[in-house]
């Protein structure tokens, strides 16, 4: 395994830069997730460090050894991809042993290696079947197979669970992360989905429009979001964002109210801000810090832990998060407030202000 | 559901047609089993075994040059399925693939062989084999018919090659494959319907090609079956038993590999693929 090294990358089609500055460190070992909406540029991130898409300028190094140049074969990289791209006129062993199989190794490795990887992913009884006839799961769990058994520097994913089912996707999530555990393997893996960015990601690197907006551990991330971006992009339900100007020690959210703010915060009087808060940081009812009222449009109930959406005066919408059964019901008033502790400040450019 | 009668209407209109089109096959292969008078006489008439008469097929196969000109046709479609195949799925494969310089002006030109009739430059052909000292081999008919068969070959295969998904590709390329693994190992096999119809289409035309075996090589025991066929038309006596059997057997190769390709044109060969 063998961490990989990022400077300066940039990536241009014609005259739109797609990737701007890119710089990244994937450590020995850890599991990084690139992050972000359609087409802020992750996968074209990922498939330049495969060596699919040739970079306009920068350097990149694979365990320590420049690659800019090398082709994807030289690269000692193995790509799952979202369409698994299996090989349809072979069966699952030999789409597994394919690579190798070029790569001169002698037979009896091949088979060793393909065995060991189809014991590890559960395929052994499919090892004679063809892909048309393996179900979505475990035509990923092939193409999982077919990198490990060219034992790369690095492995690459790109959206490896768009495709499956919702119950799939989570259970294959989790074999995921049991295999990153068990090959203590170097992996760059992409997706939209926040949720899978939180679970199995070592290091989260959120990307919006060619640039890396902040990189991080998943939970440095969701308590202490660089940006705007950041803050709404990871957390599901996102985080509410109200605008208001600075006044006397307190955040004026027009019609809304006012809001006391913390000590730690250093504003000036007259800037605009953006406040955050998380939908299970507000509480319905209640007093101290900052109240607000509010009329409930809509209340999603999931079970033990439900949403309410909540209009303020100010026609913004906020959602709060509502444990157990909810003593309010649609177009019923209410109050809520929120701990100015919990709150995220972002300033007028859009960073966290402290 | 389609209503009956609209049913009934299709399934006769492609019943006549298909009578139609068999019906002077079936007339030369009924005609080919019957002695010389009833084909005459009786020409409608299915063999029975009063004007029953084998005379054809033994002068046919009692020739020992006709078994000849059937091993020059075999070898010359063969070897243009072959060369046709190859050539043009390598093409195909680069033109699609590969982002040139030159491109898209390659493409078009190579589709303008689609629309000008190759036969249009057969004195230049006559000089250039010549000159070549090709007159009077299967050689020269083979490159000629190679030429004439892949800018449709060309057409054809690259609409398949754009099929494939790229993913596929890529996934080679991160196996570490070659350029050239990618396309034996993985393009090609995904080809072979594709290959099939273009085979067919290939085929058909170069069998029952009289034109440049005329010109090429018509002489020296390198005549194809359909000009090796002629020898029994004469200016004054044709032999109808000769030539109607030969005819007959001339259908054989060319059916044998029909079937052998028709099996190749399996759909959803790349399903499975992805997703």
């Amino acid at each position: 395994m063998a961490e990989v090294r990022i400077q300066k990358l940039k990536k241009s089609f014609g005259p739109v830069e797609v990737l701007k500055d890119i710089d990244l460190v994937v450590e020995d070992g850890s599991f990084v997730v690139l992050v972000g909406p359609s087409g802020c540029g992750k996968s074209t991130l990922l498939r330049s460090i495969a060596g699919l898409e040739p970079v306009s300028s920068g350097t990149m190094t694979i365990g320590g050894r420049q690659v800019n140049d090398l082709p994807p074969a030289k690269r000692e990289i193995a790509m799952v991809f979202q369409s698994y791209a299996l090989y349809p006129h072979m069966n699952v062993a030999a789409n597994m042993g394919f690579g190798l199989r070029f790569a001169g190794t002698p037979r009896a490795e091949i088979d060793a290696r393909v065995n060991e990887a189809a014991r590890i992913l559960q395929l052994e009884p499919l090892l004679k079947r063809k892909p048309r006839e393996l179900s979505g799961g475990q035509r990923q769990r092939v193409a999982i197979g077919r990198a490990i058994v060219r034992k790369p520097q690095v492995f690459l994913f790109d959206e490896p669970l768009s495709n499956l089912d919702a119950a799939l996707r989570i259970n294959t999530r989790v074999e995921i992360a049991k295999l990153h555990k068990l090959l203590k393997a170097t992996i760059v893996y992409v997706t939209h989905d926040q949720v899978e960015a939180m679970t199995l990601a070592d290091k989260i690197v959120v990307m919006n429009s060619g640039r890396i907006e902040q990189q991080g551990k998943p939970l440095d991330l969701y308590y202490k979001p660089a940006n705007l971006f950041v803050a709404g992009f990871i957390g599901s339900p996102a985080m509410n964002f109200l605008s208001g100007t600075v006044g006397d020690g307190c955040l004026d959210l027009g019609a809304a109210g006012k809001l006391a703010l913390p000590s730690r915060s250093s504003v000036r009087s007259g800037d605009r801000l953006t406040l955050g808060v998380r939908p299970e940081h507000l509480r319905l009812g209640g007093s101290g810090g900052l109240v607000l009222n509010a009329t409930v449009d809509l209340i999603e109930r999931l079970g033990e832990t439900g949403f309410a959406h909540l209009r303020l005066a100010t026609g913004h919408v906020v959602i709060a998060e509502v444990r157990g059964e909810p003593s309010f019901r649609t177009g019923d008033n209410a109050i809520i407030s929120l701990d100015p502790e919990q709150v995220h400040l972002f300033g007028a450019d859009g960073n966290r202000l402290a | 559901m389609r209503k009956p009668a609209s049913a009934i209407a299709v399934h006769t209109i492609l019943g006549l047609y298909t009578l139609l089109a068999l019906f002077p096959i079936v007339l030369v292969i009924m005609n080919s089993f019957k002695a010389k008078r009833a084909i005459f006489n009786t020409p409608l008439q299915p063999p029975m075994p009063w004007n029953f008469d084998p005379i054809g097929y033994t002068k046919v196969f009692g020739d020992g040059a006709v078994g000849l000109y059937y091993m020059n046709s075999i070898i010359v479609t063969v070897g243009t399925i072959v060369l046709t195949l190859l050539f043009g799925a390598m093409a195909a494969w680069a033109l699609t693939e590969y982002k040139f310089r030159w491109n898209t002006v390659l493409a078009l030109y190579l589709s303008i062989g689609i629309m000008v009739p190759i036969r249009l430059g057969s004195v230049s052909i006559i000089q250039i084999v010549a000159d070549l000292n090709l007159i009077n081999t299967l050689t020269a008919l083979v490159l000629v018919y190679t030429a004439q068969n892949l800018p449709l070959a060309i057409f054809i295969l690259s609409e398949f090659i754009a099929q494939i998904p790229k993913d596929l590709r890529e996934a080679g390329r991160c196996d570490g494959l070659t350029e050239y693994h990618i396309f034996f190992y993985i393009v090609l096999p995904l080809l072979r319907p594709a290959m099939a119809t273009v085979a067919v289409f290939t085929m058909i035309p170069v069998w029952n090609d009289l034109w440049f075996p005329l010109l090429l090589a018509p002489t020296g025991g390198k005549q194809t079956i359909t000009l090796g066929v002629q020898q029994f038309l004469g200016q004054y006596i044709t032999d109808w038993n000769a030539v109607l059997a030969a005819l007959s057997t001339a259908i054989v190769p060319v059916l044998v590999l029909y079937v052998i390709f028709s099996r190749q044109l399996i759909r959803g060969l790349t399903s499975g693929a992805v997703k």
